[in-house]
């Protein structure tokens, strides 16, 4: 009979990322709802020290993977392990974070299990012993409730910057396990050739805790400069609306929206963007909304807790200008 | 080089979503219905790699008779020939059954690379791809923005941009390739081209032609459930920010969001 809440760590650079505390907090929620124990899969290369972080976020245990062989991440190497781990343990539920290399693991790993997946939840709750997931479908023009039909391991992924965060607690220790685990070479297709960082060093828009976006009402890229100069000061990443990038003016990267990232930070600053419904599916679970526009009809407004008609290239500078006088 | 591109039909992005009387699906009467725009990144790739290295490229569209349109359209860009994967039996299907689907009507193809859009815009999901995939045991690549296929044709490099930086990924191949913005930007269809597409083969495929049994396709074998549809979750009404000035506008902004939003 499947038991217990698995989540898989990620980690990058021998450092585990942020959305692993996320998806190990929201485990423990869910573990405790079924009253059963959350364990956490660790696989990478001399990672197995940071195992013990994880406890202070509720895991029970840590069943750690540390093989060269497991880094970088590669979905052959990783599918293969995890699923191996999986079918000798029969976890109930198992939760993965809805980065970008998580997107990647969870659709393979589903596949190779043979379970029904649900991407991108901003939700969960058990219902009769059951894993219940809330996602948003359609670029969140509706959200869709699901649950899992003669399907265990119950696979979901997590949006990143949803799941509230544990305070950590260090008296609190996971049990710490090497996993057995067999790997054949002749599996792994894919080779990572090169890791190109990105220079700005900013944080991805996926996992940003503050963004400030700027839409047509740019007329321009030189104008974004007005833009990062707010972004600096308050520690934001930048986006774009589709317009601006289709312009040429930012990178694909910076795309906010349906066709792009999709975002949740704490704040959203909305710089003439008209708010086009395709770009609010990219933003609309950001917990504070601005939105600075010279058409007070935009429908960006709507959407806004905190609205401002007028001009962004009189607005913006004078916020920058303003926010200052609090540091 | 033999290549495949998988397609379907989504509401266009413009379309108002309604939710069906029953809860769990939507109204479908007024959509117009586009091809998925993932999956348009994937048939240009697939048109790009053609003209580079030769050979053929093959669309695998899955859905009700209207999804021919959308094969036509991709057979108007340039591919040479379509199969379309329509059956009664396959409607509300999930991504298990749909790709149990694709795989069947690709597995005796020849292929060196197979495209899909890295997700559909009506799911959101990003399954089928990774499915058809391991159906087909091949490696899968996705979220891909560049594509380079080796001069020996026996390996691809790709580029996947993850958070704060870019992989660059060789494979073997065959392989899925799974469409990211950025890959390139599709070309129009051409009025000679949509002449030509007119007598490029089509052949549609039913459940039974690929040698599937429907029990295993449809909302009943569905092992993820839709338990209810429900429109998004309401904002708290926000307010607009007073003041004469921008000056003034941008300081009565900053005070809300340090003492009221507490987000500074």
């Amino acid at each position: 009979m499947a038991q217990g809440v698995w989540t898989i760590a990620e980690q990058r650079d021998g450092a585990i990322r942020k959305i692993t505390y996320e998806i190990v907090s929201e485990g423990r929620r869910l573990a405790d709802a079924l009253g059963q124990d959350l364990t956490v899969i660790l696989l990478g290369s001399n990672i197995k020290a940071k195992a013990s972080e994880l406890g202070q976020y509720g895991a029970d245990k840590v069943l750690v993977c540390d093989d060269s062989r497991l880094d970088p991440y590669t979905t052959d190497a990783y599918v293969s392990v995890i699923s191996g781990l999986v079918k000798d343990g029969d976890p109930a539920v198992l939760l993965v974070g809805a980065s970008t290399e998580g997107k990647d693991l969870a659709s393979r790993l589903s596949a190779r299990l043979d379970v029904a997946m649900a991407q991108d939840c901003t939700a969960f709750s058990i219902e009769d012993g059951n894993l219940v997931a809330t996602r948003p479908i359609y670029a969140g023009k509706a959200y869709a409730k699901v649950t899992f039909e003669n399907s265990f391991p119950q696979m979901a992924a997590a949006r990143p910057k949803v799941m509230e965060l544990n305070e950590p607690d260090e008296s609190k220790s996971a049990d710490v396990v090497d996993a057995e685990f067999t790997l054949d070479e002749g599996e792994l297709k894919t080779k990572v050739l090169d890791v190109v960082k990105d220079e700005s060093g900013k944080v991805d828009l996926t996992e940003a805790d503050k963004i400030v976006s700027g839409g047509r009402g740019m007329k321009g890229p030189e104008n974004y400069k007005i833009l990062e100069e707010l972004a600096d000061l308050i520690g934001a990443s930048v986006g774009a609306s589709r317009s601006a990038v289709d312009a040429g003016w930012r990178p694909h990267s910076d795309q906010v929206g349906q066709t792009g990232k999709v975002v949740s930070p704490n704040l959203y600053v909305a710089c003439g963007i008209s708010g086009a419904i395709q770009h609010l599916a990219g933003m609309s679970t950001s917990k504070v909304i601005v939105a600075i526009n010279k058409d007070e009809d935009a429908p960006i407004f709507q959407k806004a807790d905190y609205g401002v008609v007028g001009d962004l290239f009189d607005v913006v500078p004078a916020l920058t200008e303003e926010v200052a006088k609090y540091f | 080089m033999n290549i495949i591109a998988c397609l379907k039909q989504v509401p266009d992005t413009e379309s108002q979503i309604k939710i069906g009387s029953a809860g769990t699906s939507i109204v479908t009467d007024d959509i117009k219905w586009v091809m998925n725009p993932y999956d348009e990144f994937g048939v240009e790739e697939a048109l790009r790699l053609k003209e580079k290295h030769g050979g053929e490229v093959t669309v695998v569209g899955l859905g009700p008779k209207r999804v021919t349109e959308s094969i036509r359209t991709a057979l108007a860009m340039g591919a040479d020939r379509g199969i379309l994967i329509t059956d009664e039996g396959l409607e509300g299907s999930d991504a298990l059954a749909t790709a149990k689907a694709i795989a069947a009507a690709v597995k005796d193809l020849d292929y060196d690379i197979v495209f899909a859009g890295q997700r559909g815009v009506d799911d959101d999901q990003g399954l089928v791809g990774a499915t058809v995939a391991e159906l087909l045991g091949i490696p899968q690549l996705s979220l891909i923005v560049k594509v380079e296929v080796a001069e020996d044709g026996k390996t691809v490099k790709v580029e996947r941009p993850i958070e704060g930086e870019t992989l660059v990924i060789e494979s073997s191949l065959p392989a899925m390739i799974t469409s990211q913005k950025g890959l390139n930007e599709p070309r129009y269809a051409s009025l000679p081209g949509i002449m030509k597409a007119k007598k490029k083969p089509l052949e549609e495929k039913s459940l039974a032609d690929l040698g599937l049994d429907a029990a295993d396709f449809g909302a009943d074998a569905r092992k993820l459930k839709i338990l209810e549809l429900t429109p998004p979750p309401a904002r708290k009404a926000g307010k607009m920010v007073e003041g004469e000035t921008p000056q003034e506008k941008a300081a009565n902004l900053a005070k809300l969001l340090y003492d009221e939003a507490k987000v500074l």
